[in-house]
């Protein structure tokens, strides 16, 4: 017979970001027949009763296991992979996957330096014979597709020497074109495509500081439910902000897969930023399990070494 | 094929010496810089400036301005360059007019390798602190900005491969938008800034093929728009680029008074590339040799320089 604390252990076991691979090791290897029916038995998550008299598994548990016991896999292969390589892979697959991954479109091309985006195209061709340009033609259709091609395209300048009052008037048509046109529109007005396209990232820092001081709200405030377009400043001018909205949305109580994945790519890509940035990783560390748990934190910890 | 015509051995060190000594004292032996520079490749031109400023502790470029003047000064001071620095100096030149030379940005995005196009954009940003695509972004307006914006942004796969439904559709595209008049210029400006050259190759021999005449030939005629005074080169460019350059040359020489811009830049990017079947091309066009236009066309050191580069023998 199990005992409740074996079931719970088991529950456990899967109930975080992760798996806790000791404690399953020591529950099932000790665990004959009758313990593990009754462990089957007792086990809301993972098993259900079938018509024809035994404890059967829950299919979509199982897929959800599966994504649990690949996030391991999943972070050696980010951490091992050439930067350009992995973020190649990266592209492609948020492409392929549709609209609700083109954040991670838009966190390849305006987190990294213009260098490692350049890389990450090369490697894309190498890889899948396209350039990415063309994958984002081919299969985006919609209107966030101008914005991601020019994104991808950019090479910034990365420099100092930002002429303000060329800034400010960009904050200037940046403002209008969110409040006096339609919001929706924001996706196809030309001008605010080329000035988040092309700008360098230190251009864009000073102009969001002249929209905050003209008009007493950031940028990224009046783009408050406009997708990746908020994704885009952000990234670009306050990327420290991206990146913990991202890892907060992944310890989430009702995270759904996605915004799980996101937990591995933002720590293992970002962590050096992650320690400069002061990111305390109590935050996390409750809620991940197992091997995952200890690449995770050892990640960050290592962030700190030169 | 290149025209350049580069002796077996070459000693940088002689050449910085010999260029010293042309300079040096009153007046400048043009002829002496013309005999050196213009028998030299690119990574020979580098190797020579880095000799004379070791030896002289100044710079080969900045001396050489002081000492020329007018168009053969300009001749000299872009062969000199290398190719990327070159490009990117042609770009600026080009955007910053008070009316940009779209053509020449054009010319610079589409006719260069991709490779080639990343050295161009990093040689600008070295250069004037701006990136290429936002100084084009800057100075123009409208379709034929987002144009020229993706042209000089796109890194295009340099593979062999072809998909020939995808020619066959865009060919359609393409046409549909040429026989409208009514470019959907959307369409036009994805299908030329992202796909690979082979691929492009590929929809243009199809539309040929499907309509009996060129693509570049329907878009002959309306001189208004700016967008099509934009269009025109880019396919020309990236349909047949050694007859895009004989045209240009056959213009610039045709013109009454020389367009001498035209004439440096391209002889002077091309000399290392393929100006050998350009000169080709403009005999069979104009039965009349290359140098032989240049020559009468153009003088002094200016005209030694150009028909150096053009593989004339001293």
């Amino acid at each position: 017979m199990a005992l409740p604390v074996d079931i719970e252990a088991l529950d456990k076991a899967f109930s975080g970001i992760g798996v806790d691979e000791k404690s399953l090791i020591s529950i099932l290897t000790n665990s004959n027949e009758e313990h593990k029916k009754s462990l089957r038995k007792g086990s809301s998550k993972l098993f259900i009763e079938d018509a024809k008299g035994f404890e059967r598994s829950d299919q979509s548990s199982i897929k959800i296991l599966k994504h649990q016991f690949k996030r391991f896999r999943d972070a050696v292969m980010l951490s091992v992979l050439h930067p350009w390589e992995r973020d190649a892979r990266l592209i492609e697959k948020a492409i392929r996957k549709g609209p609700k991954h083109y954040n991670v479109i838009v966190e390849m091309a305006c987190t990294r330096s213009s260098d490692q985006l350049l890389g990450a195209r090369k490697a894309y061709h190498s890889l899948f014979h396209h350039s990415i340009e063309e994958h984002l033609v081919t299969h985006i259709k919609g209107r966030e597709r101008k914005l991601l091609v020019a994104l991808v395209s950019a090479y910034r300048f990365d420099g100092p020497g930002v002429n303000e009052d060329v800034a400010k008037s960009e904050a200037q048509i940046l403002y209008e074109a969110i409040n006096n046109g339609e919001k929706n529109k924001l996706l196809d007005h030309e001008d605010a495509i080329m000035i988040l396209a092309t700008r360098s990232k230190q251009h864009l820092q000073a102009l969001y500081q002249h929209y905050n001081q003209s008009y007493d709200k950031t940028l990224a405030q009046d783009l408050e439910g406009e997708g990746i377009l908020k994704d885009t400043v952000e990234c670009l001018c306050t990327p420290q902000t991206y990146f913990t909205r991202v890892l907060e949305a992944a310890v989430k109580e009702d995270a759904d897969e996605e915004s799980k994945r996101a937990l591995t790519r933002v720590i293992v890509t970002q962590k050096e930023q992650l320690v400069k940035e002061g990111f305390i990783p109590n935050k996390i560390q409750d809620i991940l399990l197992g091997l995952y748990k200890d690449f995770m934190l050892a990640s960050i910890a290592s962030g700190d070494i030169k | 094929m290149a025209t350049i015509d580069v002796p077996e051995q070459v000693s940088v060190l002689a050449d910085a010496e010999a260029l010293r000594k042309a300079c040096k004292g009153w007046g400048t032996d043009e002829k002496a810089i013309i005999s050196v520079l213009g028998h030299r490749n690119a990574v020979q031109r580098k190797q020579i400036r880095l000799a004379y400023e070791d030896l002289y502790q100044e710079d080969l470029i900045k001396r050489l301005e002081s000492e020329l003047s007018g168009d053969f000064e300009k001749a000299v001071y872009r062969w000199i360059l290398d190719p990327a620095d070159r490009d990117a100096v042609l770009a600026n030149v080009a955007i910053k007019k008070l009316s940009p030379d779209h053509h020449v940005i054009v010319e610079i995005s589409c006719t260069r390798s991709p490779e080639e196009l990343l050295a161009v954009r990093r040689a600008y940003q070295a250069r004037y602190k701006h990136s290429l695509e936002e100084d084009v972004a800057a100075h123009t307006k409208g379709d034929t900005r987002k144009l020229l914006v993706a042209l000089v942004s796109a890194f295009r796969y340099d593979g062999e491969e072809i998909n020939t439904r995808v020619a066959n559709s865009e060919a359609k595209i393409l046409h549909e938008a040429v026989k409208d008049k009514e470019f959907n210029h959307e369409e036009i400006i994805r299908i030329l800034s992202t796909r690979s050259k082979m691929q492009l190759m590929a929809t243009f021999n199809r539309y040929r093929d499907d309509h009996g005449t060129t693509i570049t030939k329907n878009l002959e005629g309306d001189s208004g728009d700016e967008f099509l005074k934009t269009l025109r080169p880019t396919i020309r460019c990236l349909n047949d680029p050694k007859k895009y350059f004989e045209k240009v040359l056959r213009n610039s020489i045709r013109r009454v008074g020389t367009d001498e811009d035209a004439l440096t830049r391209v002889i002077v990017t091309r000399a290392e590339k393929d100006l050998k079947d350009v000169k080709e091309l403009y005999y069979k066009r104009n039965s009349v040799p290359l140098d032989q236009a240049v020559a009468k066309d153009t003088t002094g050191d200016y005209k030694a320089l150009l028909l150096t580069l053009l593989g004339k023998e001293d």
